[in-house]
């Protein structure tokens, strides 16, 4: 019922802006290669040009300009002050002279709204597809010159020229590695072994109330992947693309989910902290937080599995943004952060698969770590979907009906919590 | 009156319930800061130093640590100036408004944190100052600035202001009658303010959190390693060394009121 | 009209600065408005610049629209986020908890405040008293953070609550909204303890005397003497308890699963749609307001 409101109010907002012929915006206005900021785009988001093929790309690196901001997932950029044997920041700095200082973030809409509060203090950023795009048609990061960093070509295939890092054929960044959100359990307190996501949704279960969640608007993706196998009388292709009647339906499932959770997670050491103590017994999961939990003293008894329905995941790639003031510095560590050894470092550390292709075969404790993550296995990607921003204009290039876009999902989020 | 003999018994009984409710889990951190095993498992099977070690070790932390220092005494000696001010023109001054004044220092510290922190995150944004410490600085001063004024005030209300006309009586000028009758009369208030100012200042997180754009104090620090496995029992050895450290204050704060009970009652 | 207006000889002009500043106090003290002036411009001007305009430009906000796909706002006016603060169940369904929270929390903190506070004002010897302060103050001043994480492992299944309670069969409430009831409770006490210490510690003894003598038994004297005079404190108290319980976010998501006002801010801060965000912000706005006006009313200004 107030869905429909909502639209009402969207579309109102949407009739005015164009009667205000744009207004101005808080946005900074970027480079001239970047698309305006201030268009309404609750029409027609996707219909704008992100930027003409014709850009002023930079033709060389020179000379770090001393310093370097960093926004990145935790794990990604570590500088020994987590823990003093991993840091693969300061060999940067000793390489280029750019001191660096890093901020991390627990979820893609954070790290969106870290960056633009701060426009000018990021200067590259690591950024899944839920993120990236924004910060791509909003002018925040720029078009990458991938020739300039010379790993660029050892980066898996299936991670290059995706929509979410590469736009109308301009590559607004370097692909730096993937990720598949997972399903774990408790062994002792969940039996028979699961199979499948259904097992967090079914309220009948013994363990309604202990199950753990991403706390973040993309997690309706999850329940769309779910309801693609199990009603496929929907017609769902890409759980990034809902139309009102699927979105209705996958909703529906996410509120009878809602009584069965005891935990939304974002920072993954709460999460592991949970099933630790029992507070959780099923939830969806990263690989790092199972690795974590199996190396406890005692090890924690969980399994971890990516179901048979598919999953969603991540591809994240290192941005530039289009404000920095050290592109030197930025281009140096696009290319130092993909190289194979520091790629397989930044992959073990954070558990996921790393970008590089030859980031794999350096050491045997890599391989193994490429092979835990399934690096190279392209059929284990098959039914992952990387997480991207929904869009009015369905991303998966239906034409005749409007999908969801991100508000919408963000406040069926909070509607759906309650 | 005291309620006789089981009354007081009641009463004591409540007490050192209540004690024990506020100190439990103030122990327990302390405990887990020496568990091997961290927080993972309870009770602790066996005691160990690693987490002292690796905090000492923990460059992050000391820095973080350094930055709220920092920021505590900034914003300490800014709500210390204005408290002061504005209680001197409340105590001795009649003029419209005054009632005001009171409502307005102390907004921001009964406004949600989120509020103000959201606020001040947008005011920078629009003006184009960078977040950072100085953003931090002033979120913390603006609600620090009623625990100096509220002490200072309370002081001031109790010196008669009589002594301050029997100055000026005598030949001695404003600045004369300031610095010899009312800032003597005031300064352990003064100080007392200060260091809950400090308090306040040094463990807020929520303000922080919205305008610190990357900066680490303390708090953002702990907040940040739920995020790290690894980092999370090293939060228990930050709340010992915390714990460890308020005695030094709270000792201040406890001779001040010492002197103020004295002060007062003359 | 104004001192510096006076003609001042110019062979006195490179005056000792002792003379300059005694000239500067003399003409201060002749203009009390002036010296108020002086006295109020700093604080003033911090407040209206630094808090009260920040705030406008915040709720400035609420009027404006964004773009739905990049989240950035425009400058243009819209009524649509205040429709959705009045039309959307979900707002006044989370209000209405966080107020409930911020109540029970309140009066359980003025409960358990009172004997302890009463005991420290009325019963214990100086050197006691003066002890149990200490013992107040300290928890004050370690860090809300860690003492929120130190409850999550209290109340977890597997947590200390549970081993302790585990002999008698019983189980303590977990992590959901009463173990944050507990948590806030907690967290808060000291700051109702202090003020209600000091109200009670500022009745004379004389009264009580009186009360007894006028043959008012201990219930009496507590219902129709004490109660009055600490109730400025109490309230005084309150102001912490309950303005600090409506803003929390970080230990309603550490402890349950369950949002509060805080929480729905920050959900829309961080979407970004920082428009909705500062509409959701009037909210808590006009609860404090009103809660101050009130507070202002009882006089609990005068016990802070």
């Amino acid at each position: 019922m107030h869905h429909r409101r909502i639209l009402a109010a969207v579309a109102i907002t949407a009739i005015v802006m164009s009667a205000c012929g744009g207004g101005s915006s808080a946005a900074p206005t970027t480079g001239g290669s970047q698309p305006a900021a201030s268009q309404p785009a609750a029409s027609q988001p996707a219909s704008q040009p992100a930027a003409s093929p014709s850009v002023n790309l930079p033709t060389s690196v020179g000379a770090g300009e001393g310093e370097l901001t960093v926004l990145a997932w935790p794990g990604y950029a570590e500088n020994g002050s987590t823990d003093p044997n991993v840091n693969w920041v300061k060999p940067f700095e000793d390489q280029t002279g750019c001191k660096t200082s890093v901020q991390v973030f627990g979820t893609s809409d954070e790290a969106f709204s870290l960056f633009t509060t701060n426009p000018d203090k990021f200067d590259v950023i690591s950024a899944s597809g839920d993120a990236s795009l924004r910060l791509v048609r909003a002018g925040y990061v720029q078009p990458v010159n991938v020739d300039l960093a010379k790993n660029y070509a050892d980066i898996f295939p299936a991670l290059k020229d995706k929509p979410y890092n590469t736009v109308d054929g301009v590559h607004y960044g370097i692909p730096h590695g993937r990720g598949s959100n997972l399903l774990m359990w408790r062994t002792d307190k969940v039996k028979p072994d699961p199979t499948s996501w259904t097992d967090m949704f079914d309220p009948s279960k013994p363990w309604a109330g202990k199950v753990s969640v991403y706390n973040a608007p993309i997690y309706i993706a999850d329940a769309a992947v779910i309801l693609m196998k199990t009603k496929p009388e929907l017609n769902i292709k890409n759980p990034y693309a809902l139309d009102d009647t699927q979105f209705q339906a996958v909703t529906d499932l996410l509120r009878q989910q809602k009584p069965m959770i005891g935990q939304y997670w974002t920072d993954y050491a709460l999460q592991q902290q949970a099933f630790s103590k029992g507070d959780v017994v099923i939830g969806t999961t990263w690989q790092v937080i199972t690795n974590l939990l199996q190396a406890e003293t005692p090890p924690a008894p969980v399994k971890v599995i990516k179901p048979a329905e598919g999953a969603t995941g991540w591809s994240d790639t290192w941005m530039i943004n289009s404000k920095t003031k050290h592109l030197n510095c930025s281009y140096l560590w696009l290319d130092y952060i993909v190289s194979p050894s520091v790629n397989a470092q930044v992959a073990s550390w954070f558990g996921e698969a790393p970008g590089n292709s030859k980031a794999c075969a350096l050491t045997p404790a890599d391989q193994t770590n490429c092979d835990v993550f399934y690096a190279a296995d392209d059929a284990f990607w098959q039914n992952i979907w990387y997480w991207q921003t929904p869009e009015a204009t369905c991303v998966d290039g239906r034409t005749d009906v409007q999908c969801k876009d991100f508000d919408a999902w963000s406040q069926a989020w909070t509607e759906i919590k309650g | 009156m005291t309620g006789g003999a089981v009354g007081r018994a009641l009463l004591r009984i409540a007490t050192g319930a209540v004690l024990f409710f506020m100190y439990a889990p103030l122990a327990l951190v302390i405990i887990y800061a020496f568990s091997d095993t961290g927080t993972s498992a309870w009770p602790p099977t066996s005691l160990s130093l690693k987490w002292l070690e690796l905090a000492v070790a923990n460059t992050g932390l000391r820095d973080a640590f350094l930055t709220s220092i920092a920021v505590a005494l900034g914003a300490t000696a800014i709500a210390l100036v204005l408290g002061s001010l504005a209680a001197l023109a409340v105590a001795r001054h009649a003029f419209f408004g005054r009632e005001v004044v009171s409502f307005v220092l102390i907004f921001p510290i009964a406004l949600p944190g989120i509020v103000t922190g959201m606020a001040l995150s947008t005011t920078f944004a629009t003006v184009g100052l960078p977040l950072g410490v100085l953003a931090i600085i002033v979120g913390h001063a603006t609600f620090c600035i009623v625990l100096v004024y509220n002490n200072v005030l309370a002081r001031l209300r109790r010196t008669a202001a009589s002594q301050e006309e029997a100055s000026s009586d005598l030949g001695a000028d404003s600045w004369q009658s300031f610095r010899f009758i009312t800032l003597p009369a005031v300064r352990s208030a003064m100080l007392a303010g200060a260091l809950l100012a400090f308090a306040l200042s040094f463990d807020e997180v929520i303000v922080t959190i919205f305008v610190a754009g990357g900066v680490k104090t303390l708090p953002i620090w702990i907040f940040q390693s739920f995020r790290l496995a690894n980092q999370v029992s090293l939060v228990n050895v930050a709340g010992l060394v915390a714990i460890l450290l308020s005695v030094v204050p709270v000792y201040i704060a406890t001779r001040l009121t010492r002197d103020t009970g004295a002060i007062g009652r003359t | 009209m104004t001192s510096g207006t006076r003609a001042t000889p110019p062979e006195l002009t490179p005056a000792l600065a002792g003379s300059a500043r005694r000239r500067l106090a003399a003409a201060l003290h002749r203009r009390p408005r002036l010296r108020l002036g002086l006295l109020l411009a700093g604080p003033a001007g911090w407040l209206v610049i630094a808090y009260l305009g920040s705030l406008a430009i915040l709720f400035l906000n609420a009027g404006w629209s964004r773009d739905p796909f990049t989240g950035l706002v425009h400058r243009d006016w819209t009524l649509a986020n205040f429709g959705q603060l009045v039309t959307n169940p979900l707002y006044r369904t989370v209000a209405l908890r966080t107020v409930g929270m911020a109540i029970a929390v309140t009066v359980t903190c003025a409960l358990l405040a009172f004997p302890i506070a009463y005991y420290m004002a009325r019963v214990a010897s100086p050197r006691v008293r003066g002890l149990l302060v200490v013992a107040v103050l300290m928890p004050l001043w370690s860090s809300y953070l860690i003492k929120a994480y130190s409850w999550r492992q209290i109340l977890s299944n597997d947590g200390v609550l549970n081993w302790a309670l585990s002999p008698l069969g019983i189980h303590g409430p977990g992590l959901n909204e009463v173990g944050l009831w507990l948590v806030l409770t907690y967290l808060w006490l000291p700051y109702m303890i202090l003020p209600v210490f000091a109200g009670l510690e500022r009745i004379p003894t004389s009264l009580l005397e009186a009360s007894a003598d006028l043959g008012g038994r201990g219930l009496m004297t507590f219902r129709r003497v004490i109660l009055p005079l600490v109730f400025p404190a109490l309230v005084a108290g309150s102001i912490f308890t309950f303005s600090l319980t409506l803003g929390d976010y970080i230990a309603p998501s550490l402890i349950t699963t369950t949002q509060f006002i805080g929480n729905v801010i920050l959900a829309n801060f961080g979407v970004p749609n920082l428009p909705l965000a500062a509409t959701l912000s009037l909210v808590p706005l006009v609860i404090v307001t009103i809660y101050l006006l009130i507070a202002r009313r009882l006089g609990a200004f005068e016990a802070l």
